[in-house]
């Protein structure tokens, strides 16, 4: 999103120009964005000073013991298969709708994307009363797939639709076969998109919770909860915790250190052609079961199972009063979350636009930490502090609102960057030019420009919180139902009939977002 | 690359400035909703309990009294700790419980107010501790789930304590992280003391396959992937009045003998003393340990068992007089313990 180039002034006037709102600016947002670190570093703090209170021997009592050898084990095995599985589906899955003549390829593109409308969990439940003995880690890498290869498919096929097709032209010249072409010239320019999203899978894996609970697989999430159920916020649980971050950090070190820094922008000048389609010739029915495959497991048999259940319920399963007030719960958090986290990513996002340097990669890359813990991790740090310290908190919408925020900051922040990128200084100048405060122009300018951009990261912010099940179960006020606490709280009692409304509702509220998530990877391509 | 459309982006704005409006104003709906939960005459219960049992429950007293009631769900044990960390400062009125563990947890930290003789006198002395600072408001009997074609008469276990035996590898299973399999095992604690009790946990660990969730465990039974589970009573009946779709190929079978597998577990509740709001707490538990508590638990679809004075349990379940329990106090079951020891045997 951020690699659409705009009509650049003069390089010299823009550093001035720079140097010169810095000036007037930084200050404040500085302050503001070393405020919003500061809050969003909280949790990781809380880790490392029950590491200290603690003590060693506990520590080391409750971390190296077998119980988390074999939760080690099972989630670095969820994770070294399925991101692994996904990045193959999804790249062959995006070579076939941008690069080939597949007969309807849109609608596939489409359909590649949609899964992400059915809640992890709901994949699960839709899997388990398909196939009931599915379990284990076959069953939670199945479902994990299916469930997450869209986070990889859609910036891969974004990246694929603006590749040059000059490379790959001179390459061909150059003697190389089609596969040839592929692997050395069109794959390794995929790296970023591929990175990226592998990272956002890992990091969902390490998170989530309905899906491994349903499917009956124990990783370092669900013993949290197990622990946490058995002992409210005890002191194994945060040990747990405390490895649940390690491998967090392992997995964005990993992603840091081998991302690379090879140049991806075209160089020449004009612009590149459109790429010719593959023609699939006699291949085309073969290769239509792959799109067809998957639409079919990760959309087909959540849909038939939801028909199944909803059908079985009949009319019984629709009580109206307590839908709708789930419904209500979970719009008003949705919508006050992800404005709270579109607004308060506004400094930093600011910041690494127009005053880049050591001090905003700090802060932003704290922020980034932050957003990659489990929602268990932030929960269980919020409760803890919030009861032991700020009690006139605990329990209130605040707390909640405050826990979205920190784990959704980086979806506004990256989305508030690639607008603002956009919106040239000068207009900024020219408001300050006629008497505008520093604020007034940002606000009338420079983020009215950028609003598309921000308004995609209220899309993501808000789908992320109506889907959030653990920190939304900890930590919200007394009495609160959102939709995902219903459908859990129906399932655990193994109620698959009533959890279905619910179901349906979240996806159905999730539908009109991930098509704008789909239409914006498209324009992100500038089609 | 087009230029940026800028009616799209008015537009845009307009959107956003749309959402900004509505979620002030629905966060300002859902404070008031919050503060309304605070104010006086109403009051806040923590739930352990099955939330259908307990809404029923909730609205017979609701529309009798007209004490507004408001729920916090979670785990026995999350709650116990939950309301010892906030102290004095509890938001809770009334503590509700499946278990007695959780209950004698919060009596330990000094948080429960004394309950009248009223309230007291209505439940038999059996299912409530003698120091009368909570009292039992339902009950549940440990059983054995099993797969018809899996067993016959001779080869149900004796004892809950054979399961840990090497001929029992990969034969049964259970719910180790809920709090009904936590309470069986600090019954054994108490009834048969920490040495034995260890060891047994050593060999679930070895043998039994767990699962989240008791009827979870129990729908695994039924589709043959485990042959038997140690479970509470209520989830075959439930699953028999709803149909039987888990239950099939499901028989059960009590330990009896006053066997640890035997154990019955009084479901507890009590006031906080930190309640500003002691009267109307009281009367809830008045109320559910009173005849039109109990009789929702004879005649609803919750199959626990009534304990109060002269309250008959719904006729499809065996008796409670018949299950041959032994003998526990419920003031004394320790959870601590329990959990400390299933972290160890790497069950947690």
């Amino acid at each position: 999103m951020t690699t659409a180039t705009l009509p650049s002034t003069p390089h010299l006037t823009q550093r001035q120009a720079r140097r010169l709102s810095r000036v007037s600016r930084l200050s404040w947002f500085a302050v503001a964005a070393v405020a919003v670190s500061l809050v969003a570093l909280l949790p990781l703090g809380f880790v490392v000073w029950v590491g200290f209170q603690t003590g060693w021997d506990t520590v080391v009592a409750l971390v190296f013991r077998p119980r988390v050898g074999e939760l080690l084990v099972n989630t670095g095995l969820l994770v070294l298969l399925t991101v692994p599985l996904c990045t193959v589906l999804a790249v062959a899955l995006a070579w076939l709708t941008e690069r080939s003549d597949l007969p309807g390829a849109r609608t596939w593109a489409w359909l590649a994307a949609a899964p992400l409308a059915v809640p992890a969990f709901v994949h699960s439940y839709a899997w388990i009363s398909v196939a009931p003995g599915l379990q284990g880690l076959f069953g939670g890498v199945l479902v994990s797939v299916l469930a997450y290869f869209p986070f990889l498919y859609l910036p891969i096929a974004a990246a694929l639709r603006r590749l040059d097709p000059g490379m790959e032209d001179a390459a061909a010249s150059l003697g190389e076969s089609p596969w040839g072409v592929f692997r050395r010239v069109v794959l390794p320019q995929l790296r970023l998109p591929i990175w990226g999203g592998a990272l956002l899978v890992g990091l969902h894996l390490l998170a989530e919770y309905g899906l491994y609970v349903m499917i009956r697989f124990d990783t370092f999430t669900t013993a949290i909860v197990d622990q946490f159920q058995s002992t409210y916020n005890g002191v194994a649980a945060n040990m747990l915790a405390g490895v649940l971050v390690v491998c967090c950090f392992v997995l964005l070190g990993l992603e840091a250190g081998t991302r690379g820094r090879e140049r991806y922008a075209r160089v020449g000048t004009g612009s590149a052609r459109q790429p010719v389609s593959a023609r699939l010739g006699r291949y085309t029915a073969l290769c239509l079961v792959l799109p067809a495959t998957v639409a079919l497991l990760s959309l087909g048999v959540p849909l038939v199972t939801l028909v199944r259940w909803l059908v079985a319920g009949g009319a019984k399963v629709w009580n109206l009063p307590e839908l709708g007030a789930a419904l209500g719960q979970s719009l008003m958090l949705g919508l006050a979350g992800a404005l709270l986290t579109t607004l308060v990513a506004v400094p930093m996002a600011w910041l690494s636009i127009r005053a880049p340097g050591r001090l905003q990669r700090v802060l932003e890359g704290s922020n980034y930490l932050v957003g990659s813990l489990p929602g268990i991790v932030v929960a269980l740090a919020l409760v803890t502090i919030t009861v032991r310290v700020a009690l006139p908190l605990y329990q209130t919408v605040f707390t909640v609102l405050l826990a979205y925020v920190l784990m959704f900051l980086p979806r506004a922040i990256v989305n508030w960057r690639a607008g603002i990128a956009q919106a040239p200084l000068e207009l900024e100048q020219a408001a300050r030019s006629l008497g505008r405060t520093p604020l007034q122009s940002l606000w009338q300018v420079t983020l009215r420009l950028a609003a598309p951009s921000a308004a995609s990261g209220f899309a993501m912010v808000f789908l992320a919180i109506t889907n959030e099940l653990t920190a939304t179960l900890l930590l919200s006020p007394n009495g609160t139902q959102t939709l995902a606490t219903a459908f859990w709280s129906h399932t655990s009692e193994i109620d698959y009939a009533g959890a279905a409304p619910y179901a349906l509702i979240m996806v159905l509220l999730s539908l009109p977002l991930t098509w704008l998530l789909h239409l914006q990877s498209k324009r992100a391509a500038g089609r | 690359m087009k230029p940026v459309n800028f009616l799209k982006n008015r537009r845009s704005v307009l959107a956003l400035g749309m959402s900004f409006g509505m979620s002030l104003g629905l966060s300002g709906v859902a404070l008031n909703a919050v503060a309304q939960s605070a104010t006086p005459g109403s009051i806040v219960v923590y739930n352990a309990q099955h939330a259908s049992l307990v809404e029923a429950w909730v609205e017979g007293f609701t529309k009798e009294t007209g004490i507004k009631v408001t729920m916090r769900r979670g785990g026995d044990m999350e709650m116990a700790n939950q309301i010892a960390q906030e102290g004095a400062a509890s938001p809770a009125d009334v503590f509700l419980t499946e278990n007695s563990p959780a209950m004698a947890l919060v009596d330990g930290a000094g948080l429960f107010s004394p309950l009248s003789a009223a309230t007291l006198e209505q439940v038999p002395a059996n299912y409530r501790p003698p120091h009368g600072r909570w009292v039992g408001i339902a009950a549940r009997s440990t059983v054995f789930v099993y797969n018809k074609a899996k067993f016959t008469a001779d080869t149900l276990p004796k004892s809950l304590l054979d399961l840990s035996g090497p001929t029992w590898k990969g034969r049964w299973s259970a719910s180790p992280s809920g709090p009904d399999f936590q309470a069986i095992v600090s019954a054994m604690l108490e009834l048969k003391g920490e040495a034995a009790t260890v060891a047994w946990l050593k060999g679930m660990k070895e043998n039994a396959t767990a699962y989240k969730g008791n009827s979870v465990a129990m729908k695994a039974v039924n589709a043959g992937q485990v042959d038997s589970a140690v479970i509470y009573h209520y989830y075959y009946y439930s699953d028999r009045a709803k149909g039987g779709e888990n239950t099939e190929r499901v028989a059960h079978h009590y330990f009896r003998n006053e066997d640890p597998g035997a154990f019955v577990s009084i479901s507890g509740g009590g006031v906080l003393a930190s309640s500003k709001n002691k009267p109307q707490a009281e009367a809830f538990l008045k109320w559910i340990t009173g005849k039109g508590g109990q009789d929702i638990l004879r005649t609803g679809d919750s199959f626990e068992y009534a304990v109060g004075v002269g309250a008959a349990s719904n006729p499809k379940l065996v008796p409670l007089a018949e299950l041959k329990s032994p003998k526990v106090d419920p003031g004394k079951l320790n959870n601590k313990k329990v959990t400390d020891l299933m972290t160890q045997a790497g069950l947690l």
